[in-house]
């Protein structure tokens, strides 16, 4: 039996043939980064790679690093290893890693999503014969309406908080959600205000991307101007000072674990969009069919339930590693925007 | 079923009780009469017998959505709730039935006689007409329990403001053993019919645990009156008519599991409605709240439980007398009443007693009365405002409990499982063991105490150092350490450990202690009163 041509050890994913980590946990010479959520670009490697949209995130993050940009598709060669970066469509300029080496091909998912957001580049199916995939929401019972639909309902509610009086508040990760929402809030309602960290890094994005206008919240901002219009958080930002500053308002968050009635009322909002940029329960089943892949490897969220599923229902060789990127905890969303902002 | 449906969308949506008291205004002034009556028998709690067991659901929900059953239970265990489980699994739809909610009840009530491939069918159908919402709803009513965060108090409040009735009133009407086939919306909450009130019992009166400065606050002790807090099952006895009613406190009539009281015929005249506690009462004195569990359990009691087990009523308020509600009297008159009826009474014989009053001159004689409430097998003082009415519900202000302070013990976590309702998918409900012979035994299960924040630290803590996984229950490395607090303790024998406790739950998490430093089963049962 041939050696692996990715392991995972204790810093991260590893290819020891091109002496190259993805998305390691630990500091490493050389570091290919999927995308900016910060489980998955830490800090402290030597040299990056990764998308070149994905630049101006890490170093907004990361400060001043060694990174190198890639396009979609454009391979590079280390020791006989040739890798590339393929859309993943879980936030703006996150990537797919293909790794090819004497015709064996493994692809690492980082986090993705099968539906088109209308702002992240799309996920593309690549074929593999070794599929790493993150399996966060790998459980049947989460299913994803269209993206349509859910901005119908978070516009909606928004005009009727607005009707009644009242200022929106809805939260998401300062990265990638909440631009998602910005991207699809009905402005003809009214304006978008913005907490810090999110004003941050909207105002890196805007340099790719086409973003609505948002005006920043601060201690001059008035009571009375923000009112019935809507504010843009991150979920930490709940219960906040700012957030105390606001008046009457009605509270809500965008995210998948919002399937749950118990996660909503835990956290003490008044409502919850399920709203998630990463592949449900089908989008799982269907990514892991598109690479006709023989064997698949779970790396976080649901992986055992998954990997058993793959196992007996669809007889894969699956089975799980484990890593240091967050999922089983789903109250996680805080955690992440600490390292975010 | 779309209004219906609609309304625990609107309640789910938000978490403002002003808007879910405006949500169920509005639903009771446009819902239909028959789904008005339902959903008020829905929200307190008397819904349809379960036309389908849970197994049968788990397998025909799996079936449906094409997945094995170990999925479907994992997920279960996930979720953490059966109705909302199915209702995510089965394949979506958008909805398309017209049919009421009363339709959809009448349906299931008469489910339960049909053939199971017939309630598969009529279960198939409906997952897959239904929309997720309608879909939750219809298996809330199947599985029953339908708790939803709305307390039957707040359906009472927007009820009143529906009808302009007032909210006591309506709280007394909705008491009782009424279902909707027996009643209709006009007759239960509408009309008045005396005959009606022959066993209806008045909405409880409730106390509050004091507060920290309460001495400050409740100003002249000798505007109050003092009693032991007895720990029993609270209860209305009513004579009238010829005929005894008891009612516990969760609105159950139970006249049947305390044949004991049909005694009070004899001494009690007709009118007459006591409030007070029932306590075991083996061997002529008070017994531990152990032994009335074996009481509770049974629905015909036999004569040798009767003998070993007997019980007592603790009166201690009087509410009704010689056919006239007097809970507008105060405290101390309707006492004297009490006291005069129960001093005729041979209570040995009728199982009839008195909670004896106190008086004190100062806090600290109160206190240190309190300080006897173990000896004297009571859970601490109850203090009541000598001129105070008896009110509805939890009020505050005219009675206060004093309870004695908790047994403590330092236990080790051992396992966990994850929580329901909000605290689904989160480690929440933990088993705690004690040293004995190198060992950890189980001696109890605690689910609350912790902040919202150590339940986080403790389950993100759980996840990652899990031993062995059974089902929704994990083992996990014995590491952490604390405090249980307990408010009475007993021998059983139908505990591992030996020792059965009262209310157990988390006091503080000891994260100074290590392992060793717990303490051990005899520590416990040294704490077993003699």
């Amino acid at each position: 039996m041939t050696k692996p041509l990715l392991v995972f050890n204790s810093k991260g994913i590893y290819c020891k043939q091109a002496d190259v980590y993805i998305d390691a946990w630990r500091p490493v010479e050389k570091c290919i980064v999927t995308h900016g959520h910060s489980d998955h670009s830490r800090r402290g490697h030597k040299q990056y790679i990764t998308h070149h949209n994905n630049i101006p995130i890490i170093k907004h993050r990361l400060g001043d690093i060694t990174v190198s940009g890639k396009e979609w598709g454009e391979t590079f060669t280390i020791n006989g290893v040739t890798f590339s970066l393929h859309p993943a469509g879980h936030i703006v300029a996150s990537s797919q890693v293909r790794v090819e080496y004497k015709g064996e091909v493994w692809v690492f998912t980082g986090d993705y999503k099968i539906e088109n957001d209308g702002l992240s580049t799309p996920y593309e199916p690549i074929k593999c014969h070794t599929f790493i995939t993150e399996c966060t929401f790998g459980l049947p019972a989460f299913k994803w309406e269209p993206q349509d639909d859910v901005f119908n309902e978070i516009n909606g509610w928004w005009a009727r908080n607005k009707d009644e009086g009242r200022t929106s508040l809805l939260f998401g990760y300062s990265l990638g959600k909440a631009q998602r929402l910005l991207k699809h809030l009905d402005t003809s309602i009214g304006k978008i205000y913005t907490h810090g960290a999110v004003e941050q890094m909207t105002q890196v994005l805007r340099e790719h991307y086409d973003l609505p206008p948002t005006e920043l919240i601060t201690a001059n901002t008035k009571k009375e101007d923000i009112l019935g219009n809507i504010v843009v958080a991150p979920p930490s930002a709940q219960g906040s000072s700012l957030m105390r500053k606001i008046g009457p308002n009605v509270t809500a968050s965008a995210s998948g674990w919002m399937t749950f009635r118990g996660a909503r009322r835990r956290r003490a909002l008044d409502r919850g969009f399920v709203l998630s940029d990463h592949a449900d329960w089908d989008g799982l089943l269907q990514a892991v069919k598109e690479t006709g892949c023989e064997k698949v490897i779970a790396t976080h969220g649901y992986t055992e339930i998954f990997s058993r599923y793959l196992r007996e229902e669809m007889a894969l060789d699956a089975r799980t590693e484990s890593t240091q990127y967050e999922a089983e905890q789903n109250e996680a969303e805080s955690k992440k925007e600490e390292g975010a902002s | 079923m779309k209004r219906f449906a609609e309304l625990i969308k609107q309640l789910d949506s938000t978490n403002k009780t002003n808007e879910k008291v405006g949500a169920l205004t509005e639903y009771f002034l446009n819902a239909p009469d028959p789904d008005k009556l339902w959903t008020i028998a829905i929200l307190s709690h008397r819904r349809p017998k379960r036309p389908v067991n849970t197994t049968l659901l788990r397998e025909w929900a799996t079936e449906l959505s094409h997945i094995p059953l170990w999925l479907f239970e994992e997920s279960y265990h996930i979720v953490g709730d059966l109705a909302e489980t199915i209702a995510l699994i089965v394949p979506s739809s958008k909805g398309k039935t017209d049919k009421s909610l009363s339709e959809f009840i009448a349906e299931i009530i008469e489910l339960r006689e049909l053939p199971e491939s017939a309630k598969k069918a009529y279960l198939h159908e409906n997952w897959l007409s239904l929309n997720y919402y309608e879909r939750f709803v219809f298996n809330k009513i199947i599985t029953g329990g339908f708790r939803i965060g709305v307390s039957q108090k707040l359906m009472t409040r927007a009820l009143s403001k529906a009808t302009g009735i007032d909210e006591d009133i309506l709280a007394y009407k909705l008491m009782g053993s009424w279902t909707p086939p027996t009643t209709t919306f006009q007759q239960l909450i509408l009309e008045e019919h005396e005959s009606d009130y022959l066993s209806k019992p008045y909405p409880f009166y409730l106390a509050y645990a004091v507060e920290d400065d309460f001495q400050e606050q409740l100003g002249d002790i000798q505007d109050w009156s003092f009693e032991h807090k007895w720990d029993g099952i609270r209860a209305q006895v009513i004579i009238r008519n010829d005929e005894v009613f008891v009612w516990s406190r969760g609105e159950e009539l139970v006249t049947d599991k305390y044949p004991e009281f049909q005694k009070f015929l004899e001494v009690v005249p007709n009118g007459t409605v006591l409030d007070g506690e029932i306590l075991p009462f083996p061997e002529g004195r008070i017994g531990d709240f152990n032994q009335l569990q074996t009481r509770i359990g049974r629905k015909n009691v036999s004569k040798s439980l009767l003998q070993k087990i007997p019980v007592i009523l603790t009166a201690y308020d009087l509410l009704e007398w010689n056919g006239e509600d007097i809970r507008s009297c105060p405290f101390a008159e309707r006492r004297k009443l009490l006291e005069q009826l129960i001093s005729k009474v041979n209570s040995k014989e009728n199982h009839l007693y008195l909670s004896g009053s106190m008086q004190f001159e100062t806090w600290e004689a109160a206190a240190s009365e309190r300080e006897r409430a173990r000896e004297k097998r009571s859970e601490g003082l109850m203090i009541k405002r000598k001129d105070s009415p008896y009110l509805v519900g939890r009020k505050k202000g005219d009675w206060w409990k004093w309870k004695t302070n908790p047994f403590t013990i330092d236990a080790v976590l051992t396992y966990a499982m994850r929580g329901h309702g909000r605290r689904a998918n989160l480690f929440t409900d933990y088993t705690f063991g004690l040293w004995h012979e190198g060992q950890l035994v189980t001696f109890a299960k605690a689910y609350s105490g912790l902040t919202d924040a150590e339940l986080k630290e403790v389950d993100a803590w759980i996840k990652k150092n899990t031993l062995e996984r059974f089902g929704p229950v994990r083992s996990v490395t014995p590491f952490h350490v604390f405090e249980i607090a307990f408010e009475g303790i007993a021998k059983s024998s139908r505990h591992k450990s030996g020792v059965a406790t009262r209310f157990p739950r988390i006091l503080r998490w000891r994260k100074d202690k290590p392992i060793e430093e717990a303490n051990t089963l005899q520590d416990l049962k040294n704490l077993i009163p003699e």
